[in-house]
């Protein structure tokens, strides 16, 4: 059932994706982009970071995907950008990058278990006693305020200078 | 005292250098709106001397961190002297261009409080990407900094290629960020952790080279590839160092570049030290890449301030060759040269401002004939900085390229070696071409023309700046030993004796 449903989820992922770069309206496009955000939040449910499944979809899908919509109908660019989608080289070239890549991921990943990149990495036996432990919030929260606090903190920093350079930047009179 | 990060607390003493620098800048940025009244402009003397002051408490911190150790070589924060020495190129790079900035904003009417803070800030950002072994956080020290680079091109609201030059930039930009997360997400999966040290280590036992390694290590040369301007991923780089208000291109051409360069070396050159067989060509080609196309560019620029954007990028083909190189000695030299580059790029771009009367006119080459004779002060500085960026013996540029050759001759670098030798060849047409300008040819359009050199105007603090950069450049090419002994000692801890050289080249 599991796997019925991560197939189903990753499939509405990719092809929400497509519909981002495909359509030609953008509010269309932003749409795909919810559903994309939404099935990507399905997976991490059936990954049991319920947590993460939730923040996914109040701020992705939900907060900053309507901040999106806001702006483009708030400039008026919700019509259609048929001239400058052209199916052309570079497009052409685009396309062939990422399926090569993801070819190639898709090749390093198959064979599962045993290859050398699950090593690494706990498995989902040592991620169920951490979620019994400390919580499902917890073991975000932990790493989060202990081993990344700097990263934490310079994220503050990081929103501080996009905050100042908007309002210089879009401020009425100078 | 030993710095041991399982404590929390030791963190704070670790970064004091970018904690005092992220306040001095919220400094800044209040003071700014406390000085503002409406439809005057705000006195950048007062704000700047603030921000320097800011600059002046951060180098104190980084001077009093040479006293710390650590424990261990993979804290998430590095304390080794790699990182202080950054630090010292970074606050510099800050400094000198708020220094030749003052009369430049004041008269572009510009937002004086929020232009230095966001020069500090973008300062903080370069420091997390210098100092740090965790990716995430070179990750966001990068974006820090790139974000703030961002507003400063577009600073200038009255110029439309400002605008432009701004969107571009972020355009390009956030689509090269994809790549470099891309990279770092990958490196994750490849080795199962994103700081650097530990991924060496991964690396050695057992992770070894996978396709994920090799798609990870692609992505990241292309992303840094773009911060550096690396040929092809160079385009954007024009069009900005142009559009944007000449102070913040000093900025950017000095600083950001610097900070790329060096989280480059610290990502590659340490993290990737086990592979260094697989990525080697890449750096290869991009240095080989660079170094030809943009001094053949060059070339052919009629703009002052496009040429050297040109030149920046053309620089940057050099560094690449260090760590194409990978060894001690051409870090030290890459250190070395990012010192003076920054001198003599900020000066370079300061005499621009100069004759372009703080604003963004005469730049092109026929304005600058027979300056020499007007005004000699300024023609005998800008020569020295041309001719130290075309790596004239005598000045610091050529030391710095004496030591860049030094390390690439050790990796057995030959063809590399040949076309730095060349392109630098080639490179003094294009900047003894404005020397001649300036001495050789006579000023167009009447004699002398009074009227446009009065509005030649270089304020005390410009011209205490562009003595000092000249006579450091000039010092630091004949006296080149202590700063390089310091950068050779500096790079040391990237190497650590235990793993051996990685030697060897085709």
């Amino acid at each position: 059932m599991a796997e019925i449903l991560f197939y189903v989820f990753a499939a509405i992922a990719v092809g929400g994706a497509l519909g981002v770069v495909l359509q030609k309206n953008p509010v269309g496009s932003l749409l795909f982009m919810v559903v994309s955000l939404g099935s990507v939040a399905g997976l991490f449910v059936l990954f049991e970071a319920h947590f993460l499944a939730a923040i996914q979809v109040i701020v992705y899908a939900g907060a900053i995907m309507v901040l999106f919509l806001f702006v483009i109908m708030l400039l008026n660019l919700g019509h259609d950008y048929r001239a400058d989608l052209r199916l052309g080289f570079w497009s052409v070239l685009a396309f062939a990058t990422v399926g090569g890549l993801a070819g190639l991921l898709a090749r390093q990943f198959r064979g599962a278990e045993e290859s050398p990149i699950y090593q690494h990495f706990p498995g989902p036996a040592a991620l169920d006693s951490l979620i019994v432990e400390q919580g499902v919030v917890g073991v975000i929260a932990r790493p989060l305020f202990t081993d990344y606090v700097v990263a934490f903190e310079l994220t503050g920093i990081l929103l501080l200078v996009a905050l100042v350079g908007a309002i210089v930047l879009a401020k009425r009179r100078v | 005292m030993e710095l041991d990060f399982a404590r929390q607390s030791h963190l704070i003493w670790a970064l004091l250098p970018e904690i005092v620098l992220s306040i001095s800048a919220m400094a800044v940025l209040l003071a700014g709106v406390w000085k503002h009244e409406e439809g005057r402009p705000q006195d950048a003397h007062w704000l700047g001397g603030l921000a320097l002051a800011g600059l002046l408490l951060a180098a104190v911190a980084n001077g009093w961190l040479y006293g710390l150790s650590e424990v261990g070589r993979d804290g998430i924060i590095a304390l080794d002297g790699f990182r202080l020495f950054a630090n010292w190129l970074f606050l510099l790079g800050a400094a000198l261009t708020i220094v030749v900035s003052f009369t430049y904003v004041e008269r572009q009417r510009l937002q004086v409080g929020e232009f230095y803070a966001l020069i500090l800030l973008a300062t903080v950002g370069m420091m997390f990407m210098g100092g740090t072994r965790d990716l995430i956080l070179i990750f966001l020290g990068l974006e820090t900094m790139s974000i703030a680079a961002y507003v400063l091109t577009a600073y200038n609201r009255r110029d439309r290629r400002s605008a432009e030059a701004g969107l571009k930039y972020f355009l390009l930009g956030a689509f090269s960020t994809g790549f470099l997360l891309y990279g770092i997400a990958l490196a994750y999966g490849a080795t199962g952790t994103t700081n650097v040290a530990e991924m060496a280590v991964s690396i050695e036992g057992g992770a070894g080279l996978s396709g994920l390694l090799v798609a990870a290590m692609g992505l990241l040369a292309i992303g840094f590839g773009f911060k550096v301007a690396a040929v092809p991923f160079h385009m954007w780089t024009p069009d900005v160092y142009e559009g944007a208000p000449s102070p913040s291109t000093a900025y950017m051409a000095a600083a950001v570049k610097a900070a790329s360069f060096i989280a480059f070396v610290r990502v590659f050159l340490v993290a990737f030290e086990g592979v260094y067989t697989s990525w080697f060509p890449i750096l290869w080609w991009l240095a080989a890449l660079t170094m030809v196309v943009a001094n053949l560019v060059a070339l052919t620029q009629a703009n002052v301030k496009r040429m050297l954007a040109y030149s920046s990028v053309a620089h940057g083909g050099y560094l690449l060759v260090a760590i194409a190189a990978a060894n001690q000695m051409a870090t030290a030299g890459l250190l070395f040269y990012l010192l003076v580059y920054t001198f003599m790029t900020v000066g370079a771009f300061g005499i621009l401002m100069v004759v372009s009367a703080q604003s963004e006119e005469r730049l092109q080459l026929e304005d600058y004939s027979g300056l020499g004779w007007r005004q000699p002060y300024l023609g005998i500085l800008f020569t020295i900085f041309l001719l130290s960026l075309a790596g004239f013996p005598g000045t610091g540029g050529f030391m710095g390229k004496i030591y860049l050759l030094q390390g690439a001759a050790e990796a057995h670098l030959w063809t590399l070696a040949v076309i730095l030798v060349l392109t630098t060849v080639v490179s003094y047409f294009y900047y003894l071409r404005v020397s001649w300008y300036m001495w050789m040819r006579p000023a167009e359009g009447g004699a002398g023309e009074p009227g446009e050199d009065s509005a030649i105007f270089a304020p005390l603090p410009m011209r205490v700046a562009l003595v000092a950069t000249a006579g450091i450049i000039l010092f630091l090419g004949i006296f080149p030993g202590n700063i390089l002994d310091f950068a050779f000692v500096s790079a040391q801890d990237l190497f650590p004796p235990a793993s051996g050289l990685i030697g060897g080249g085709p």
